[in-house]
């Protein structure tokens, strides 16, 4: 498996995505309302934290999946309303966002974050997202979490001098208000060296050694129910505390610090309407914000990562993608004028020429904006086909191919799904268990092939397994108990689509990775919803490969302009297989089904276009036009038009941002000379042909 | 739709009065319309159409407005107002409705007036070409009967199929 690829300029994404996500979290939560929160809201940053959650796992963060991990339990189980919201959540949704965000900045060079300050988060949420926290496990200390605990002392020593204090806490066994978290601890421990002196009925004493301020340590008990009773003291000449940061959960009396008798009583407002007085929380985001953040110098040091690319809305970059068209339409009108009214002068022709290539290469430039290699959805799979590979117990390599290949952004952020299903089918179904393998004679280890490349107009991805291929005589048997009309002698072709039907799976067991969820059918509906196609080919024994073929990008598509009566239509070059001229003698009529040509043997159904759409053709008869040989939906179709104009570059502007849909168009493009065309859907239009005489008449 | 001035005195040239509004008029055969200037995007000259495969007669086609594909309604077709000929007075008026934007082709464009709500009379009870709930109400200027238009509940309702109706 590739493993060693470049990963670096991947990661720059990852950083961008990560540090937006965490952008918007913090948003959100500073607007949250804790008595009423907004449902989107909380779907909102619950993604938020799913994405980083995911891409930090791809690209080989774990440290951030961690904390993710917890915080997305906790947002899920608010967001399921099993638990209400508090401040406390928003507060330690808060922290950690910070701590990610510290850690983010970590990854891109800044320095290493404490790793006590991400497992106390971490026992934070886990605490509030009302995971069983084992209290006797927190009070007891292993010789291992010693060690931590004292290698933490050594990572915060820079910060001062340790010192010790002396911490009582109300304890009580079976009062749940006077108990001690381990998170807790588990914060105290962060902080210094921690030992649990003895306790008994009243409460339990602790030493603490460390060199964090008091305030530091009061936080610990933030949340402790009886926070109020928390008795800290500092040893003699234990300095006052120096940082005075104003914590909006409780007041903290600071002047006292000097006196060491003077116990420090921490306040905490576990209610509500006592919270509202002493916390603005949700007032004054500006000052959470500030207070979260723990002060630590050496990271506020640490250079914000260089900027090397900028994140521009996608609205904006379309914008620009349709303010070029418009130029690249004005020029050639400019130009098709010139030329027509013979205006053209040797100085005026050149220059015309000049803007023709300029707009053109403006256009290539943005239009390349939109474009990515087709390996930011390609870099996922390493990982997925390792994990799966050990789940399944098979072996397998994944080859890579054609990974720089450009590919629109859109288009690359919705294939990414049906290809992480089309190898998870691969591995699943596909491939064999080695010792299946080796019993054939084949390599123990299966090899999944994922390529990409350029053919013609459009972009092929093909996702190739070297196993035992389709099974033939399964699929039919399962498309007979579904009810799909199917004969023993069909041939493959035929027989392999057969696995896009909705609901279509041959899996002899449901296993978790797929025989679920998603069908082939979602593929293939992703796929096409693209402009796309997928095709299959297996050979028993010898492995499956799956085709996709891609339109370069959403907002631009080759097509044919043909002339059909007055007008001109545009068909998607993709969907066109061949153009005949036909002959008389070859097209038939079958009683009840219409029409159909024969070529080359094979029968196709034959539909004119000017009858659906009830327009006047210029032919009079069918060897006065051209038959278009489409690929659609409903199989091979023969279209008959007038006339074929030319092969184009169009713009796909949609319809029905101001209009309704269209039967048999699926959107319109803008034409050199500043019309408008319409772009046929030929599946649309084979389904209205097979109907019958078209559509019902013009009304 | 727009603020309204407390002081009408100061803002004259801006012709927003308290209570009123301004109003594009145009003419439909012999009668004349008016509808909310706010509403008007643009008025354009009349230029070839595509034709739209199955559209109503009255959506003559779409037309190129600077990269958007906009449906162009006739409405002398629509109101059976006029021979629908195309003079070179005949205009297009670009609208925008319901975040839609749409092109009505009119006779004339005649002038744009401002109206107080006073001065604008309710509907009497008559059957006419435009079905009564898309007429606001009637003015009166310099002797001429304008028919105001509520133009963005004529262009979504259901008989001008512009948009797709919930099945």
């Amino acid at each position: 498996m590739s493993f060693d690829m470049d990963m670096s300029q991947f990661q720059q994404v990852f950083f961008e995505e990560s540090a937006e996500h965490l952008a918007s979290m913090e948003s959100i939560l500073l607007g949250m309302d804790i008595d009423n929160p907004n449902p989107e809201d909380m779907n909102a940053l619950f993604r938020a934290a799913h994405s980083i959650k995911g891409s930090s796992a791809t690209f080989g963060f774990p440290d951030m999946t961690a904390v993710t991990h917890d915080l997305e339990t906790l947002l899920d189980r608010v967001r399921k309303n099993e638990i209400p919201l508090t401040t406390d959540i928003v507060d330690a949704s808060l922290e950690a966002r910070d701590i990610l965000n510290t850690q983010l900045r970590a990854h891109q060079g800044g320095q290493a974050v404490d790793p006590a300050a991400v497992t106390a988060i971490c026992t934070r949420v886990k605490a509030l997202t009302g995971q069983p926290v084992d209290d006797a496990a927190g009070k007891k200390m292993t010789a291992g979490e010693k060690e931590s605990a004292l290698a933490d002392v050594k990572t915060n020593a820079s910060t001062g001098e340790p010192v010790v204090y002396q911490i009582t806490v109300p304890f009580k066994a079976d009062d749940p208000k006077k108990k001690l978290g381990p998170e807790v601890l588990k914060y105290l421990r962060t902080l210094g060296e921690l030992e649990v002196l003895g306790r008994d009925e009243e409460r339990a004493s602790l030493r603490l050694t460390s060199a964090a301020s008091r305030d530091e340590i009061c936080e610990a008990f933030s949340f402790h129910p009886s926070a109020d009773l928390v008795i800290i003291e500092p040893p003699e000449g234990a300095k006052p505390c120096k940082e005075k940061k104003p914590r909006k959960k409780k007041a903290v009396p600071t002047g006292s610090g000097r006196d060491p008798e003077i116990s420090q009583p921490i306040q905490t407002a576990p209610e509500p309407s006592k919270d509202q007085e002493t916390s603005p929380v949700v007032a004054m985001p500006v000052e959470i914000q500030e207070t979260r953040t723990p002060p630590r110098p050496e990271q506020k040091a640490a250079a914000p990562a260089a900027e090397t690319s900028i994140r521009v809305s996608v609205d904006k970059v379309d914008l620009l993608i349709n303010l070029v068209g418009e130029l690249v339409i004005t020029q050639s009108m400019l130009s098709q004028t010139a030329t027509a009214e013979s205006l053209v002068s040797e100085h005026l022709y050149d220059r015309l020429l000049q803007l023709e290539r300029n707009t053109r290469e403006l256009q290539e430039t943005v239009m390349s904006i939109r474009m990515l290699p087709v390996s930011f959805a390609f870099n996922r799979f390493p990982r997925l086909v390792r994990d799966l590979a050990g789940k399944l117990g098979k072996q397998v390599d994944l080859k890579m191919v054609g990974a720089e290949t450009e590919l629109d952004r859109g288009v690359i952020e919705k294939i990414a799904d049906p290809l992480n299903h089309l190898i998870r089918n691969s591995i699943d179904h596909g491939l064999e268990m080695p010792d299946e393998r080796i019993a054939v004679g084949k390599d123990p280890k299966g090899t999944v092939i994922l390529s990409a490349f350029h053919q013609g107009g459009s972009v092929v991805i093909m996702v190739q397994d070297d196993g035992k291929g389709l099974n033939r005589d399964r699929i039919l048997a399962k498309a007979k108990e579904k009810g799909i009309p199917v004969s023993d002698n069909m041939p493959d072709s035929e027989v392999w689509p057969l696995i896009f039907a909705p609901g279509f799976s041959t899996a002899a067991v449901v296993t978790d990775v797929s025989g679920r969820g998603v069908g082939m059918d979602v593929v293939r509906k992703n796929i096409e919803s693209l402009g796309g196609r997928v095709e299959i080919s297996s050979e028993a024994g010898k492995g499956s490969t799956i085709t996709i073929r891609l339109p370069l990008t959403l907002a631009i598509m080759d097509g044919m302009s043909i002339g059909v009566g007055d007008q001109v239509y545009i068909v998607p070059i993709t969907a066109i297989a061949e153009s005949i001229r036909p002959s008389l003698k070859d097209i038939k009529t079958v009683v009840g089904q219409g029409r159909v040509v024969n070529v080359r043997g094979e029968y196709l159904p034959l539909i004119a276009v000017h009858e659906i759409f009830n327009i006047r053709a210029h032919s009079t008869s069918f060897d006065d036009g051209i038959l278009m040989i489409v690929e659609t939906d409903h199989g091979r179709v023969a279209m008959f038009v007038d006339e074929l104009l030319g092969q184009h570059q169009v713009v796909i502007k949609n319809i029905e941002s101001n209009y309704r849909k269209v039967q048999g168009i699926s959107a319109a493009t803008i034409m050199g000379d500043g019309s408008v065309s319409m772009i046929l859907d030929v599946s649309e239009m084979a389904r209205l042909g097979k109907l019958g005489a078209g559509i019902q008449r013009a009304a | 739709m727009e603020a309204t001035q407390l002081n009408p005195a100061t803002h004259e040239s801006t012709a927003i009065v308290a209570g009123g509004k301004e109003y594009l008029t145009f003419t439909l055969g012999s009668e004349e319309y008016g509808i909310d200037i706010l509403k008007v995007q643009e008025i354009r000259r009349y230029e070839k159409v595509t034709h739209i495969v199955n559209a109503p007669e009255f959506i003559r086609g779409v037309i190129n407005l600077r990269g958007v594909i906009v449906p162009i309604i006739d409405m002398r077709l629509k109101f059976n107002l006029g021979s629908a000929e195309f003079t070179p007075l005949t205009v297009v008026v670009i609208l925008n409705v319901a975040g839609r934007v749409v092109g009505a082709i009119v006779d004339s464009v005649s002038d744009v007036v401002h109206l107080s709500h006073d001065a604008i009379k309710p509907p009497p009870q008559f059957s006419s070409a435009l079905a009564v709930e898309f007429i606001e109400g009637l003015a009166s200027i310099d002797e001429r009967m304008v028919i105001i238009m509520d133009i963005e509940a004529l262009m979504t309702g259901q008989d001008m199929a512009l948009v797709d109706q919930a099945a």
